[in-house]
């Protein structure tokens, strides 16, 4: 199943991803086959296999509501590209997403 | 019925709400850093919270267990297992740029709430309201947006506070059941009542710890459900109520004008009163929902939900029936409940207080006073035993009612260390029960008005309640009414 270039541009706007009309063109088919390859899966499930997420049996794991030391602010502030008023300083969020 | 008048004959308003509610656990849905509200910026901040590589994600024992009882509360069925999604979306809110939430899998599903409507005539009408759904995710952070308008349009920069991301949520989301914003409104103080009764959130709206957004469209009654938008920024039941209204007429014109209703997200403008496009919605495939590789299920095995469930307190609408079979006024037992009062009443009523005395005192004096003071009952330190002497000191003449007023805001400006009987005597406020003094008093206020007095002579008995206050005055309160009035009388026609 070839992958048709609408798709490829829709998925890399979903990942912020800028590709020039030569990059769709040579992503288009590698994307494909990836998918194909992950359809191999189809040939094999069944309605009476339950899905898999992941390969850990079920366990019941939970921790306790107990706090422990977040990091220190200077810390979590140097990983800002910016900062103002102790917080992140980010450009304008924009309001039309679609 | 309202609806009617909202749409031409004919149209069918149809809401679903999806309601936030952040729990009040010490910590995070999947770290330890504290939840706590209003403190500095980014100080409660970790690798998991921010998603750094190679930090794991663990799911809130407590957290869970608040979201198993709320389920309950809302009739729920508890899923033996759940599992977490990844909800991918990039906003600089959430440093992961993806959220933790619950996709096919939500913990709760099939609830109902039944809510309570004041019909045509006046009586109560119950409507029920069946949920869809409960699941757990994540809270975001806080954005500020600085620049020309303070909003979000037109701002140049937003400023990130990490502080509320990862504080565990739950999304209570409605079928599509409700009609009329009457209901619509009623739903959510009634959620907030339940919220309020399980005790897993504070459901404060102004503090953002429960939040509405609706799913508002009209359509020709027995037709199929036409296309919603989802209206945001609802920030208490009031906007929730005025925001459905607005959005029920818009559609309407738009429809009956030719046009088509885009199925977008909208905000609410509270001082214009009206809706706006905030953005086209990206469709549920866009946010690309995958099982979190991080994260095991959530077991949930039955002998846990039942203990869990043993622990269910007694539901707003069984609590107002309850108070109002003592004789406690329906409005009266609603604000009570509201108010997570119903302890403090309880306990009044234990220590000897009038069931309906100690709701009025609560429902009205306290519940004005605490929000006058943005003061939670639990922080002001009133018990029931302040109110159960309050309405003791009133009953023997102590006290008047202007008098335990004042006392009574005098135990709660001492957070509760001084009983109403201390605050009285402190202040000096016990009535002038003393009649030779009163005596004086009224015989002085007589003297001075002899117009009035004449006026009481010849008839106009009314006018005696202008030579009260007087005496009031000249007592600064502390006369009792009862006393002056009798005297007042004796003076006057001998």
């Amino acid at each position: 199943m070839a992958l048709p270039p609408d798709e490829v541009r829709h998925v890399a706007r979903l990942a912020r991803l800028a590709l020039t009309d030569d990059e769709v063109a040579e992503l288009a088919p590698q994307l494909s086959r990836i998918l194909a390859y992950a359809e191999h899966v189809g040939e094999v499930a069944a309605d009476d296999v339950e899905p898999t997420t992941h390969p850990f049996a079920p366990a019941d794991v939970t921790r306790p509501d107990e706090r422990r030391p977040s990091l220190s602010r200077d810390d979590v502030l140097a990983a800002a590209p910016q900062v103002e008023d102790h917080r992140f300083a980010v450009p304008r969020i924009v309001s039309q997403e679609g | 019925m309202t609806s009617q008048a909202l749409l031409d004959d004919g149209w069918e308003l149809v809401v679903g709400l999806e309601v936030h509610v952040e729990l009040q656990t010490n910590t995070k849905m999947w770290c330890g850093c504290s939840t706590v509200f209003g403190d500095e910026p980014n100080t409660n901040v970790c690798e998991v919270c921010t998603g750094q590589p190679g930090a794991l994600p663990v799911a809130n024992e407590q957290a869970v267990r608040d979201a198993i009882l709320l389920g309950l509360a809302l009739q729920g069925r508890i899923a033996e297992r759940c599992r977490f999604h990844r909800k991918n979306y990039f906003y600089p809110d959430l440093a992961k740029n993806y959220q933790i939430s619950q996709y096919d899998t939500p913990l709760v599903t099939d609830g109902e709430l039944v809510v309570e409507v004041t019909g045509d005539d006046g009586g109560v009408e119950r409507r029920r309201v069946g949920i869809e759904r409960l699941h757990m995710e994540e809270d975001t952070g806080k954005s500020l947006h600085v620049g020309d308008t303070g909003r979000l349009h037109g701002a140049d920069r937003s400023l990130i506070d990490y502080n509320r991301c990862g504080i565990p949520l739950l999304e209570v989301v409605s079928h599509p059941d409700i009609r009329d914003p009457e209901t619509a409104q009623a739903y959510l103080r009634e959620l907030q009542a339940v919220v309020v009764a399980t005790g897993v959130s504070d459901a404060r709206m102004e503090e953002g710890s429960i939040r509405c957004d609706a799913n508002v469209s009209v359509r020709r009654v027995g037709e199929e459900l036409g296309t919603r938008t989802e209206i945001k920024n609802l920030n208490s039941v009031r906007s929730l109520g005025r925001a459905v209204r607005y959005e029920a007429q818009r559609q309407l014109a738009v429809i009956q004008d030719g046009g088509v209703i885009r199925m977008e997200t909208r905000h609410w403008d509270e001082s214009r009163g009206v809706t706006e496009v905030l953005r086209v919605k990206e469709s549920v495939t866009d946010y690309r929902y995958f099982p979190d590789p991080d994260l095991v299920e959530v077991l949930s095995p039955p002998q846990r939900v039942e203990e869990i469930a043993r622990r269910l307190p007694e539901l707003p609408a069984a609590t107002r029936a309850r108070l109002t079979g003592l004789g406690v006024p329906r409005e009266q037992a609603a604000v009570l409940v509201a108010n997570a009062a119903v302890p403090v009443f309880d306990e009044a009523v234990a220590a000897g207080a009038e069931a309906t005395a100690a709701a009025n005192w609560l429902a009205g004096d306290v519940v004005g006073q605490l929000a006058a003071e943005d003061l939670s009952l639990a922080a002001s330190g009133l018990t029931g035993a302040h109110l159960a002497e309050l309405t003791r000191l009133i009953d023997d003449g102590t006290l008047s009612n202007t008098l335990a007023k004042e006392a009574l805001a005098g135990v709660i400006a001492s957070r509760g260390a001084s009983s109403p009987a201390a605050v009285a005597a402190e202040r000096g406020l016990e009535q002038v029960s003393d009649v030779g003094e009163l005596q004086r008093i009224v015989d002085d206020v007589v003297a001075a008005n002899p117009d009035t007095v004449a006026a009481i002579r010849s008839g106009n008995d009314k006018a005696i309640g202008a030579l009260v206050g007087q005496v009031m005055k000249a007592t600064k309160g502390q006369a009792d009414p009862r006393k002056t009035n009798e005297l007042l009388r004796t003076a006057i026609h001998g």
